[in-house]
């Protein structure tokens, strides 16, 4: 068998380390070798530890040596540096969390232990998953493989630049208005953000509690859907984490799409996109009408205020969630401090960075006296307007098709200065979190630049299955998710 | 609607966030930016509109009130910036 181990699949890998044409230790080194050469480039990862994760790869050499075999065994895998890892640092990207060696491991990384799969390392991203071009680091910025100038979109950015340039074959991500979407689109990626609930938050560092949901990016919808499987379950640590049948999101890969109904949402198709992406985006959709499914209009009316609601919540169960950091249980304390409340004061002040300070002012802005009835409780309400107005769309459409993200990838420092741009990069992602729907992104053609564009598929509740066989039907009458970047 | 320095300056103690008077005047422009974003909500009429908190309709669990926990005192400790005799240290606050 030829196997290209950075262009393979996970199944193909799987094969591959199942007849031993490859061991876990090879392949692992070959992944390690790239992300050691072209990390100082890319910045994908804050942490790589060689000996932790050959240690690994050993044991799941010993594993397949005795005849197991299973879907993941043996194969490497980045993790978002949110993932708490036990005798990793696990920094959130954070200085506040620079020194944090985790003592237990998240339920995400227990379930893919479980599978054999190795830590390739723990991926840069913006700190504590607040933003969306992986520029709000503690770590310096990712930078993306198609073009290093620009960003790899964030919050999970050095996920994507680790899968993107090829140095892991797949990594989990956090998607709290975006964050695997986003950059998966941003660098030519398949990523999928279950449904809310569907994969345990235990280990998971918070950000915005009703909204956060891991889940996995990859190459392709085949990829993920094996991967989804081993991330999702129940997990009784998290009090949101649903009771629900173990399912095999790879069941309906292979289903014919004929007389699908995808809805598109006018209020995403109107001003607002470019043209590189409405083009790249119609002749996706194009490619749809050949696979058999129908395109539909429908409407969100209020989809519009999905940024504005998102950008109350999210930073309100942020000021909550960050409470906790005050440097007396982990991470940074400040060296010089008159009593506790300044120790407190400062320590915050010097271990959190602008973008999280600001989330946080924010939010404690927002639930202050006088004035929480009249925006966090009015967003509650327009959250509720957001989630019915989908609710109405799937009485007329199976999936709801839209571009990912207004533009392909943005130069480095362009937008940094002004928030509220930053924050309308996520005018087509946020929505599905607010209702708590899935949503996947898939490469769909280039843009600008020659830069990746993505196109988002969304769910009904729980219809993950039916979303990666859309997503693979696609994926095996296009190549565009077999694209790379040129060796760097 | 806006807010001034002395708001920014009460909002960040609140938040327990030491803030310079050139960081506050600077964050308090970019507060208002962000404000004039979400002011568009105040916009929409949500008459008989019931708060939505979750994505999921689901009540919290329940469970045996028993011990579930095993004692892992010391490697959490090892993470804390100062301990002592399983405590963690902070300072003095009664005198």
């Amino acid at each position: 068998m030829i196997l290209n181990p950075i262009q393979a699949s996970l199944k193909e890998l799987a094969q591959a380390l199942g007849t031993k044409a490859i061991s876990s230790v090879e392949l692992t080194t070959l992944f390690l070798d790239r992300s050691e050469r072209l990390n100082p480039t890319l910045n994908a990862f804050i942490t790589l530890d060689r000996d932790k994760t050959l240690a690994m790869a050993r044991a799941a050499d010993v594993r397949l040596a005795t005849g197991e075999t299973g879907p993941l065994l043996g194969i490497p895998l980045a993790y978002k540096d949110i993932f708490c890892m036990e005798g990793w640092l696990t920094t959130c990207a954070s200085k506040m969390l620079a020194n944090f060696v985790s003592p237990y491991d998240a339920h995400v990384v227990e379930q893919f232990k479980k599978a054999g799969m190795v830590t390739l390392g723990k991926c840069n991203m913006d700190e504590f998953a607040m933003g969306s071009s992986t520029e709000n680091s503690f770590y310096g910025p990712a930078k993306n493989p198609w073009d290093v100038r620009r960003v790899p979109g964030g919050s999970s950015g050095g996920s994507a630049v680790a899968i993107a340039a090829r140095l892991a074959p797949a990594a989990t991500g956090t998607d709290t208005g975006g964050s695997i979407r986003q950059p998966a689109a941003l660098c030519g990626l398949t990523g999928i953000k279950p449904t809310y609930g569907v994969v345990s938050r235990y280990g998971m560092i918070a950000f915005a509690s009703s909204l956060d949901q891991g889940g996995p990016m990859a190459k392709s919808a085949e990829d993920c859907a094996l991967l989804l499987g081993a991330m999702a379950g129940f997990d009784p640590r998290d009090s949101t984490s649903l009771q629900r049948p173990a399912e095999d999101y790879r069941r309906s890969l292979e289903k014919p799409l004929d007389g699908l109904r995808i809805g598109l949402p006018k209020e995403f198709f109107c001003a607002g996109m470019s043209d590189d992406v409405r083009s790249a985006v119609d002749a996706a959709l194009g490619e749809y009408r050949k696979l058999g499914a129908r395109t539909i209009e429908v409407s969100l009316p209020n989809s519009g205020l999905s940024v504005p609601a998102y950008y109350v919540i999210a930073p309100a169960e942020a000021s909550s969630n960050l409470s906790r950091f005050d440097g007396v249980r982990y991470g940074y304390r400040a060296p010089d401090y008159s009593d506790l409340a300044d120790m407190y004061c400062k320590t915050r002040a010097q271990g959190f960075g602008a973008e999280v300070k600001r989330r946080i002012l924010i939010g404690t802005y927002v639930l202050s006296h006088g004035y929480y009835d009249a925006y966090y409780l009015q967003a509650q309400k327009v959250r509720r307007l957001i989630a019915n107005d989908f609710a109405e769309a799937f009485k007329h459409c199976d999936i709801i098709a839209s571009p990912t993200t207004p533009n392909v990838a943005f130069e480095i420092g362009s937008k940094s200065s002004d928030p509220v741009q930053m924050y309308l990069s996520d005018i087509y992602t946020t929505s599905a979190n607010l209702a708590g729907l899935p949503g996947l992104s898939i490469p769909c053609g280039f843009g600008a630049g020659n830069m990746p564009v993505g196109l988002q598929l969304i769910g009904n509740y729980f219809d993950e299955a039916r979303m990666l066989n859309l997503a693979h039907r696609y994926q095996q009458a296009t190549d565009w998710h077999l694209r790379m970047p040129e060796e760097l | 609607m806006s807010i001034n320095l002395e708001q920014v300056g009460r909002i960040a103690r609140l938040a327990h966030i030491e803030i310079s008077p050139t960081e506050a005047a600077q964050t308090n422009q970019l507060l208002n930016g962000i404000l004039g974003l979400i002011e568009q909500l105040q916009s929409v009429d949500t008459t008989g509109i019931a708060p939505m908190a979750h994505a999921q309709d689901v009540a919290q669990r329940l469970r045996e009130d028993g011990v579930t926990e095993k004692d892992q005192r010391e490697s959490f400790q090892a993470v804390a910036p100062e301990t002592e005799a399983g405590l963690y240290l902070v300072p003095r606050v009664i005198e």
